[in-house]
């Protein structure tokens, strides 16, 4: 149990220096933006504020903790979406495309459910967009397997592709009249409400339990050990009698299908799909599995994390004037800690053994190859 | 002729066809073509040149977007700086240029990093270029929201050929795509055929080559395979950051937040497509882009007849759906190609496997 906890903390030391560092580079940044903004002088103090203001709005009162969890609730699901790929040696990138697809699914059967009883409505509708997900996975999986074409460039090319599906279809076929904007009709009771004055809502308890599923999936059955095993090394697999290409379209469609539940969770809190349903969770996603290091657990505890940023954001905004986007920047410098970790492990003199980061190595390797099986 | 024309399904498809060939040898098509492939071609040079090496770059679009915005703000500070009046070659002022030599300075910074954490890091390459993307996303986003331009530098002119050159029979469209374009489009040809001929004609280019497809091998007799990477990686960068200049400065006079949209990885496509050759990149970021300019064409010039009627009716009742199938018909094109290709084609051996010498024991 000890050797246990101490492993688990190892796992979570590289990350957890990561993000102080992030920080600290960010509050570079934020100085910075004190100049060009309307007080237009140094301050640097500034980096304190925002952080507090971050913080503040995240845990500040219990409306400001729903509304961590409710942004947590589908960054999970794309954390999943990307992490169980990368367990697989799958780098699934196109977590925003089947967040659409699943988001449209979602709303098009909230539309056909919208007076069935609640317990029934929300479970069918979000089945659909897991389904509609899944398929948006399907594709790459199985373009990856049969042609060798990497999923990198097919899951980026299929986001840009579903976008411009979903928004036409949305414009031309499925526009509910009687609306100033392109919109879907209302889902009516598949409608994730929220409990009391806040914004709590079903859809985070659908999420939570996708992170112990995905944990037993992929260390308690057979299916997990074939996703570790072909994402460990493809050729071995096959030559233990595994079916490399099968279980490569098998985990590209779980995949979509987490984060195709995700666009359903997000569409059904909205109540309908509209024409520009701008989200960056799918692209959140791959920060949430980079930094839980692929491991379910780490990928709820990264998801709370980039989800009270998210959540706090706004009141920092307002109180620091630092635009929200700031946050997308803090996590793209984590990840470059992250990535560099010998770098991190020499600034804090650090002498443990790396651990996690070794099975990313895997996903360069199949770029441009054919799989066997 | 019109015999075949008049039947059902296939006889569509061919007066599409002949459509396309009359539109491409006297709309003014051609120019619009290059101009779109422009970005696409550039950015598959920087994948060349990286994977030839045997590096993997994901982080083209993140390169390319970072260009255009640094290219874009230099632009227009020297231009608020020192206002000049658009000189007679290309329109270029001062202003412009600079912008230019800073896309291409930004492009070789975030190379850098890329080769940094590729070479001497060895993190996993992918993940690299995907992290350079997400930076440069979330770093250019910020900025644009911290210092709302509202004013620009304005944009390089085409050249304008003349007439008598456009008019020639037969040649004048060709003649007029790689005329009738500003300097970055016109420059081009011009790199890729250098980068063609540099890579297998030259020692640089066997060395490169060697490197990615033996680097041990390569190391064995005298070349620094780190130091050959790195140069190569750099030199990527240039492209990217002229791709990236390219998009702000050239092609629109504006920076949008994401406004690379995918090129970087349709350029990815365009290099396997090619077979990771310059020219033959170049061709599939012709290909792919040439799909997007035949919604171009319909608009400036619709076509007569059933076909026309058809276009219409569709765009009629579903316009949404007859635009965005124009604009989508690069990425669908890009899946299916490289689905089509990838089986049949080779990646430089070493191509994602960073190289460490063994030490001598």
């Amino acid at each position: 149990m000890k050797a246990r906890l101490r492993s688990y903390a190892g796992l979570m030391l590289v990350p957890a220096l990561s993000i102080l560092l992030a920080l600290l580079v960010a509050s570079v940044l934020i100085i910075a933006s004190g100049l060009v903004g309307t007080e237009k002088k140094v301050n640097l103090l500034l980096p304190l504020i925002a952080y507090r203001s971050l913080i503040v709005g995240a845990f500040g009162n219990f409306k400001g903790i729903a509304n961590m969890v409710v942004a947590a609730a589908p960054l999970m699901l794309t954390g999943l979406a990307v992490g169980v790929g990368l367990k697989a040696g799958l780098f699934n990138i196109g977590a925003t495309g089947q967040v659409l697809s699943g988001g449209l699914a979602a709303a098009l059967i909230g539309m056909q459910v919208a007076d069935a009883p609640v317990l029934i409505a929300i479970p069918v509708a979000m089945l659909g967009g897991m389904l509609a997900g899944a398929l948006a996975g399907f594709i790459p999986g199985f373009l990856k397997a049969f042609t060798g074409a990497h999923e990198v460039v097919t899951t980026i090319m299929l986001n840009a592709l579903i976008q411009l599906i979903v928004s036409g279809l949305v414009n031309d076929v499925f526009r509910a009249p009687g609306f100033s904007f392109a919109r879907t009709a209302p889902v009516g009771s598949a409608e994730l409400t929220g409990l009391g004055n806040t914004t709590l809502h079903l859809g985070v308890i659908f999420a939570l339990v996708c992170i112990p599923l995905s944990y037993w999936l992929l260390w308690r059955t057979t299916v997990g050990f074939e996703i570790r095993a072909v994402g460990a090394n493809p050729t071995a697999a096959f030559y233990a009698g595994m079916k490399p290409r099968r279980m490569m379209i098998l985990t590209m469609s779980l995949c979509g299908a987490f984060a195709g539940l995700a666009g359903a969770i997000e569409v059904l809190r909205l109540g309908y799909y509209p024409a520009v349903f701008g989200t960056g969770i799918g692209f959140d996603g791959i920060t949430v599995a980079l930094l839980g290091q692929s491991n379910p657990i780490g990928i709820m505890l990264s998801a709370l994390l980039l989800g009270a940023m998210r959540a706090g954001a706004p009141l920092m905004q307002i109180q620091a004037r630092v635009p929200v986007e700031i946050i997308d920047v803090i996590q793209g410098i984590i990840l470059i800690f992250l990535a560099a970790e010998i770098v991190v492990r020499k600034i804090f003199r650090l002498r443990t053994a790396g651990v996690g980061a070794g099975e990313l190595q895997t996903i360069t390797r199949t770029y441009g190859e054919k799989v066997v099986g | 002729m019109d015999v075949l024309l008049d039947i059902p399904v296939l006889g569509f498809i061919l007066q599409f066809l002949v459509y396309l060939v009359q539109v491409i040898g006297s709309g003014h098509i051609a120019p619009i073509i290059l101009g779109l492939a422009t970005p696409i071609a550039l950015g598959a040079l920087c994948g060349v040149m990286n994977e030839r090496s045997g590096v993997v770059n994901i982080g083209i679009e993140g390169m390319m977007l970072f260009s255009a915005y640094v290219a874009f703000m230099t632009a227009l500070f020297v231009h608020q700086a020192f206002p000049a009046e658009p000189g007679a070659l290309f329109g270029a002022t001062p202003a412009l240029i600079a912008g230019v030599v800073a896309g291409i300075a930004a492009g070789m910074l975030i190379s850098l990093l890329h080769a940094w954490l590729s070479i001497s890091v060895r993190a996993d390459q992918i993940i690299s270029g995907t992290i350079i993307n997400i930076t440069a996303l979330g770093l250019t986003s910020y900025l644009n929201r911290l210092i709302k331009p509202f004013d620009s530098a304005g944009t390089f002119q085409s050249f304008r050929p003349p007439a008598g050159l456009v008019n020639l029979p037969g040649i004048g469209w060709l003649l007029e795509m790689f005329t009738a374009v500003g300097p970055i489009a016109m420059s081009v040809l011009v790199l890729v055929i250098i980068t063609q001929v540099m890579l297998f004609r030259s020692r640089w280019g066997l060395r490169t080559r060697a490197v990615g497809e033996h680097p041990k091998a390569a190391d064995t007799v005298g070349i620094n395979v780190i130091a050959l990477r790195y140069r190569n990686v750099l030199i990527g960068g240039v492209f990217a950051g002229l791709a990236g200049a390219y998009l702000t400065l050239e092609a629109t006079g504006s920076f949008q937040n994401n406004m690379t949209a995918g090129r970087g990885f349709i350029a990815l496509a365009a290099m396997i497509f090619g077979r990771w050759t310059p020219l033959g990149a170049f061709g599939g970021a012709l290909l792919f882009m040439g799909s997007q300019a035949i919604g171009v064409a319909i608009r400036l010039a619709p076509p007569s007849g059933d076909l026309g009627t058809f276009l219409a009716g569709i765009q009629q009742a579903y316009p949404s759906i007859y635009n965005n199938f124009f604009t989508g018909l690069p990425y669908l094109l890009t899946i299916i190609v490289l689905a089509g290709v990838v089986g049949r084609s080779n990646a430089p051996a070493a191509d994602g496997k960073p190289y460490e010498k063994e030490s001598p024991t």
